[in-house]
């Protein structure tokens, strides 16, 4: 028998998780956290970009210390079709200030730093050790975890679950369903070795500046998803995902899907000459707004990937996870300070609070907007893309043709694919869903 | 009874990648494991100790961060682990690390009490000497066990103890007197999963961190690269042996074809040919 008792459990090591132990525990808490893998990194997947802002809310001077790759200066919008790509870019000599505000990462690495200041902080940190079920007190409330080392349970006033897209804790101990295939995305990554003066020259970079491609389009075959590039120091993060229920539809898998896409001649020669060094693969919560399960109850709260929060539309996913932590973790101190019950009611404070951040903020502006794009898949992610480059294609050669005629081609080749009323119903519609 | 296991952290060979520019080993960003062999020795060892009750301490020497492979050794179930870390180990073969960990283990010895069984592992995945084990046991005249395969019988009262030893041609059986050192044998037993009061005993733990000096090390040239005899030349891959496949062209019928396919073999090979005809000879 466990004597113990801890102020709060932690369920798993990723962004969010490490957030709130290391919260809590600067703040005097006794935190176990728990961790299934190796160590805090050696499960987590991400393209990978930092948000500097959600981790120095955290740790002030994290510049000093965290290993980062690049820094951002470019971020690449390309809509793609088969042979073509039609970018915005944006760049900026700004972006290399004193502190930059994103970076290239690589989790591994990140996550291990993250985890050292957690532990620092005063955490005890078990890893390769699974959170099996949450143990419930006759009442129902939330009094401890056990775990896949015997029957034992351990006890703690809270626990905090941060485990994940999954969510496979908080669903085997009924505080959740299953997560469902329309909301959840499946995404591979390779990480291509490059010299640094390679990457550099090929993305006009100096020093440590960095470039991002978001990319959408023919490439996702017609299923909802995305595609990636990111700048590493000596290597190049490249990837794509689909909603899962798009890819059990098409029967398309996720390995064709990012070979297709190394292979558009718009990306293959930036990978020219590189060396695969990893494959990876993820899901990512896409739900958004609608998909959040329940947050909170007695005895337990729920932060990170596990609630869904994440901004697909903006690829924004760690900052999430690590301010869901952070203000978990800060609504757990106050309750405890307060010597306040960890209860459901009390625990509406995270919510309350929540509310207040970019969190709930961005995800509620963006509520409409899966299920917009999931339900037009095949406009968004196929036929607009393509008569966008036809249009430009068009526009763009030198043939003889007239411009008065041009135009007209152009007005036509939109005709001919979609009705006037249908393409105006789908602008309408993500003018809303995007208000 | 107060068991020692020596325990070393090696790269996860598995996972070793080389710099595809210059073609050297990366070590950085190569995960670390326990060298294979050892966790049966641990395993044993916390065996022994689960019967006979007593302590079982880890001892490794390597660089700081060879704490995390004795912090799993911790979760596994020892009850102690002392990390050796100086950098003037740094480049030491198997004498100058059996005599380091020889000196490591002597104040363990006056430290947590003298240990009656030393463990290592039979040898180590990325040295592969098996030197360092017996190395030890002759610095410290400990009877020396190499390649077990079981332990039939340890007799405190008589400081006896009966192990199995896997040698060319069949198994021995051998008793001798305590204290010794055991090198174990891979796949004698498999190692158990820490419950989770001694993970969570584990997390907490602190490594206990010599020094050269800790240790009484006044010799300086006895470690590191100074106090070690073996120098390595160079590091290489082998070349693959090439055979170069040879088209054999005859005219004629399959007979022909064959018989100028047998006298080929046979031309380079006389001993095939030899064992053939013998074989011929004795069968017929």
């Amino acid at each position: 028998m466990i004597e113990e008792k801890f102020d709060a459990i932690v369920v798993g090591a990723g962004p969010s998780g490490n957030a709130a132990a290391y919260t809590m525990a600067k703040e005097g808490l006794n935190v176990l956290q728990i961790e299934r893998g190796e160590y805090s990194g050696s499960k987590n997947v991400q393209g990978a970009i930092l948000y500097a802002d959600a981790l120095e809310k955290i740790i002030p001077n994290f510049r000093e210390e965290a290993p980062l790759e690049r820094h951002v200066i470019e971020q690449r919008m390309w809509s793609m079709d088969d042979k073509s790509h039609t970018g915005m870019h944006y760049r900026s000599d700004d972006f290399n200030e004193e502190k930059p505000n994103r970076y290239t990462i690589l989790r591994a690495q990140f996550d291990k730093w993250f985890s050292s200041k957690v532990r620092e902080a005063g955490a005890v940190l078990l890893c390769e050790t699974t959170v099996t079920e949450l143990v419930k007190d006759t009442q129902g409330n939330v009094i401890g975890v056990r775990t896949d080392r015997g029957n034992e349970p351990i006890l703690a006033n809270v626990v905090i679950l941060a485990e994940g897209v999954n969510g496979l804790v908080g669903q085997r101990s009924g505080l959740r369903s299953e997560i469902k295939p329309d909301t959840v995305a499946l995404a591979v990554k390779e990480m291509h070795f490059l010299p640094r003066e390679t990457v550099e020259a090929r993305f006009n970079l100096k020093g440590n500046e960095g470039v991002v491609i978001e990319a959408m389009g023919t490439i996702t075959k017609g299923m909802t998803g995305t595609g990636f590039l990111y700048t590493n120091e000596e290597s190049i993060s490249v990837g794509i995902g689909c909603i899962v229920s798009d890819m059990s539809e098409s029967g398309v898998t996720p390995y064709d899907l990012l070979e297709a896409f190394k292979e558009h001649p718009s990306i293959k020669p930036l990978l020219e000459g590189s060396e695969c060094k990893e494959y990876a693969a993820h899901l990512i919560p896409e739900g958004g707004y609608k998909a959040i399960p329940q947050l909170v109850g007695d005895g337990w709260i729920v932060v990170g990937d596990a609630g869904q929060f994440v901004n697909a539309v903006h690829r924004e996913g760690s900052n999430l996870a690590m301010t869901t932590g952070r203000i978990a973790a800060d609504t757990v101190v106050w309750l405890t300070r307060r010597k306040e019950e960890m209860s459901k009611a009390n625990f509406l404070e995270y919510e309350k609070r929540l509310e207040q951040t970019f969190v709930m903020k961005d995800l509620k502006k963006y509520k409409g907007i899966p299920a917009l794009l999931h339900s037009n898949k095949q406009n968004f992610f196929g036929l607009y893309p393509k008569l966008i480059s036809g249009a430009l294609q068009t526009w763009f050669r030198v043939d003889g043709v007239d411009k008065v005629s041009k135009e007209k081609e152009i007005f036509q080749s939109f005709r001919r694919s979609r009705t006037l009323l249908g393409m105006m119903g789908d602008a309408f519609k993500l003018v809303r869903a995007w208000r | 009874m107060h068991i020692v296991v020596c325990i070393k952290q090696v790269p996860d060979s598995a996972q070793i990648r080389v710099h595809p520019v210059t073609n050297t080993i990366m070590r950085q960003g190569v995960p670390t494991i326990i060298n294979p062999y050892d966790l049966f020795a641990l395993e044993e060892a916390l065996r022994l100790r689960d019967a006979m009750g007593g302590e079982v301490t880890v001892l490794t020497m390597g660089p700081p961060t060879a704490a995390d492979s004795l912090r799993k050794a911790l979760a596994f179930g020892a009850d102690r682990a002392v990390l050796l870390t100086d950098r003037y180990f740094a480049g030491s073969d198997t004498l100058a690390t059996s005599y380091a960990l020889s000196m490591a283990l002597t104040k363990i010895a006056s430290e947590f009490g003298k240990p009656e069984i030393i463990f290592t592992g039979k040898q180590t995945i990325d040295g592969d000497t098996a030197q360092v084990g017996p190395g030890i046991a002759k610095r410290l005249d400990y009877n020396q066990l190499t390649y077990i395969s079981r332990i039939v019988e340890t007799d405190v009262a008589k400081g006896e103890i009966t192990v199995e030893r896997r040698a060319e041609g069949g198994i021995q059986l051998l008793k001798t007197k305590m204290p010794a050192l055991i090198t174990m044998l891979e796949a004698t037993n498999e190692m158990r999963r820490g419950a989770i009061e001694t993970a969570l005993k584990a997390a907490r733990a602190e490594v206990v961190t010599w020094n050269a000096e800790a240790v009484g090390i006044e010799d300086l040239t006895k470690c590191g690269l100074r106090g070690s005899p073996t120098i390595v030349k160079r590091v290489f891959a082998p070349e693959a042996r090439s055979e170069k496949a040879q088209l054999v062209e005859v005219d004629g019928d399959a007979g022909a074809k064959a018989e100028a396919l047998i006298a080929e073999i046979f031309g380079r090979a006389p001993a095939v040919e030899d064992d053939m005809r013998e074989f011929a000879a004795t069968h017929h």
